[in-house]
């Protein structure tokens, strides 16, 4: 494992913290920590970096203990959200401060350099400052900083969350560019569950100070392992449910049970796996009203009024709304559920 | 002419005004200082003096007293400077990034020494100077200068210590600095146009003090400006405004280096409290 995070737990003054982390991160891999604001990703991040102390719990690096390090002896590398560089030195002292105080002969400083700059495609700005740079330049500069240093982990702290969307979506193509290219293993830090998904290996929400689900993006959308990372991760819809032995049921619709749950539910339905059709009436159908058709582009989101269990949003092609109108009678088929207890709903 | 003042516009024409008077009242006294010094006969009635010349220059830089209290003010400012450094910046350091108990009243408590009347508290700096036998001595004059410029010499650098946002020296620290490379690469090159502009001030308002030097280094330390009150009332204005044109000097050759070194918007953010 080129990192593990075993048993960490850190208890801020104010309640927040973490506690019972525990992460495998394998070599060349991108794992992004996705998590609202106040989750504990940060410190997650920080305490890998050494930045931070944690009241317990190890964490090893290429199979050895850096728990005792400080953040200079740590093999990491951190690029920070902002306020990366130093604003009096120019670019090529920015890049070449680290490999300074490793001693390395002046030549190969340079050609150091050279190669990370290419990297980020910034090639001829040495002697540029940071001011006088934009700041996705800035945050590619930061970026360069740390890859030149090779870190055995890469550490990213919303390294984009500053920039325009524009180039947040740009940035973000070349990083995963460039950690094909050097291989290096990532932990990337986001509340941005977009980033998360087009960008990660894996991805570990958190929530609470907790770890909510480690798992590849697709399994994270397909299987959320909680009702919290349904909601938190891409569109959901919510609808009240009986589990009884073999399936499910909501009002005459009838789901397998895949989990073996009993007793009340909370079924958690993605928008694009709801049908509408114009049978009202029959098996496996909840009849309701059109409330809304939104056309988005390509595709459209109808918002439906169910009889007995409140709204529901579905996704739907141009072509089958188009006689769509709001106020029009029609029937909801469910393709795909997925069911919580609903004692977890009570606890987010 | 009319047109003319239309197409320039009354908001103009406003601004042009005002700028004339402030031109007058800031250059006004200068240029009169400037003359007077250059002067060695110049009756009421005209503009101009009658007859210019350097003797005034002359009979200021020929008296001892004169030239020795230039070099004893530029040494005192010189070891104000030096010794205030050493007593203050560790301490703006501590202030903008050691969290400790009672930390905005002690930073605050540096404006005490500016808040009351200067000769009230010079007379019972007197009193505690008698005591330990600092009065008449180059440390009791330093001492004096000192306490003037503790709080520019806090205040301003603690400031510029935390405009330093952490990350610039997490990210130091990150690429494997030791705190004190950190501290010598990173803070405090990046503080140093505060520290210069604090370190100017201080140098200045060493020269330039003369109420204290006045109670605590008579007789044998009379600085420039002490020399300057005394030829002030025995000598006619010229001599004076020779004089001032030397004490004015070096704060304006300090501070056109300073500007070249420091914006002026640094030199305003040096006072911005947070």
């Amino acid at each position: 494992m080129q990192l593990s995070i075993r048993e960490l737990a850190k208890r801020y003054k104010t309640g927040d913290g973490v506690s019972g982390i525990n992460i495998e991160i394998e070599k060349g891999e991108l794992v992004t920590l996705l998590g609202p604001s106040g989750c504990g990703k940060t410190t997650v991040l920080r305490s890998i970096g050494g930045f931070l102390e944690p009241d317990s719990g190890d964490i090893l690096i290429e199979g050895q203990s850096v728990i005792q390090l400080p953040p200079e002896k740590r093999p990491t590398s951190m690029v920070f959200q902002s306020y990366n560089l130093w604003s009096h030195m120019s670019v090529y002292d920015n890049l070449a401060f680290g490999l300074k105080i490793r001693k390395m002969p002046k030549a190969e400083i340079r050609a150091a350099v050279d190669e990370a700059l290419k990297l980020v495609r910034l090639s001829g700005f040495e002697k540029k400052y940071p001011a006088e740079l934009s700041g996705g330049q800035q945050q590619r500069v930061a970026l360069a900083r740390s890859l030149l240093l090779k870190p055995a982990v890469l550490l990213l702290d919303e390294p984009f969350s500053a920039l325009d969307a524009k180039l947040r979506h740009e940035m973000r193509e070349e990083l995963r560019e460039i950690q094909m290219k050097t291989g290096l293993t990532m932990v990337f830090v986001t509340h941005d569950q977009e980033e998360a998904l087009s960008l990660s290996d894996r991805i570990i929400v958190m929530n609470h100070g907790r770890i909510e689900q480690i798992a590849k993006p697709q399994e994270i959308y397909d299987a959320p392992a909680s009702l919290y990372v349904a909601s938190f991760i891409g569109k959901m819809n919510f609808l009240e449910g009986v589990a009884e032995e073999g399936s499910v049921r909501i009002g005459k619709l009838r789901l397998p049970n895949d989990k073996d749950l009993r007793g009340r539910i909370t079924a958690a339905v993605r928008p694009e796996d709801v049908q509408l059709g114009e049978q009202i009436v029959g098996e496996n159908i909840l009849p309701g009203k059109i409330k809304q058709v939104m056309i988005l582009g390509h595709y459209a989101e109808v918002t439906v009024e169910l009889a007995e269990f409140g709204i529901i949003r579905a996704f739907q092609s141009k072509e089958v709304v188009q006689h769509m109108q709001s106020g029009q009678d029609v029937g909801v088929c469910i393709s795909k559920a997925a069911g919580f207890p609903v004692d977890e709903a009570k606890a987010i | 002419m009319l047109w003319y003042w239309k197409h320039v516009g009354m908001r103009r024409i406003v601004e042009f005004v005002l700028l004339t008077i402030f031109a007058i009242f800031f250059a006004g006294p200068l240029v009169n200082l400037l003359v007077l010094a250059f002067s060695e006969k110049w009756n009421y009635p005209d503009v101009l003096p009658q007859v210019w010349g350097f003797k005034w220059w002359e009979f200021v830089l020929a008296k001892d007293d004169i030239v020795s209290s230039i070099s004893l003010s530029f040494l005192i400012a010189t070891l104000v400077t030096i010794l205030s450094i050493v007593v203050c910046i560790p301490a703006a350091y501590a202030f903008a990034r050691i969290q400790f108990p009672l930390k905005k009243i002690f930073l605050f408590s540096f404006l005490l020494t500016n808040a009351f009347p200067k000769m009230g508290l010079y007379v019972s700096i007197a009193v505690l100077f008698y005591k330990i036998g600092l009065m008449n001595t180059l440390l009791g004059v330093v001492l004096i200068h000192m306490i003037n410029v503790l709080m520019f010499m806090t205040w301003i650098p603690t400031a510029a210590f935390r405009s330093i946002h952490r990350a610039q020296e997490e990210s130091a620290r990150d690429v494997g600095a030791s705190p004190f490379k950190v501290f010598r690469s990173v803070t405090l090159p990046m503080a140093m146009p505060g520290i210069v502009v604090a370190s100017i001030f201080t140098f200045l308002n060493s020269l330039d003090e003369a109420q204290g030097t006045f109670l605590v280094g008579i007789p044998d330390y009379k600085t420039m400006p002490i020399v300057m009150y005394s030829i002030i009332s025995d000598f006619p204005s010229s001599a004076g405004a020779v004089f001032s044109i030397i004490l004015t000097l070096p704060t304006i050759i300090l501070l056109v280096a300073a500007q070249r070194l420091v914006s002026a918007d640094v030199l305003a953010s040096g006072f911005q409290m947070k």
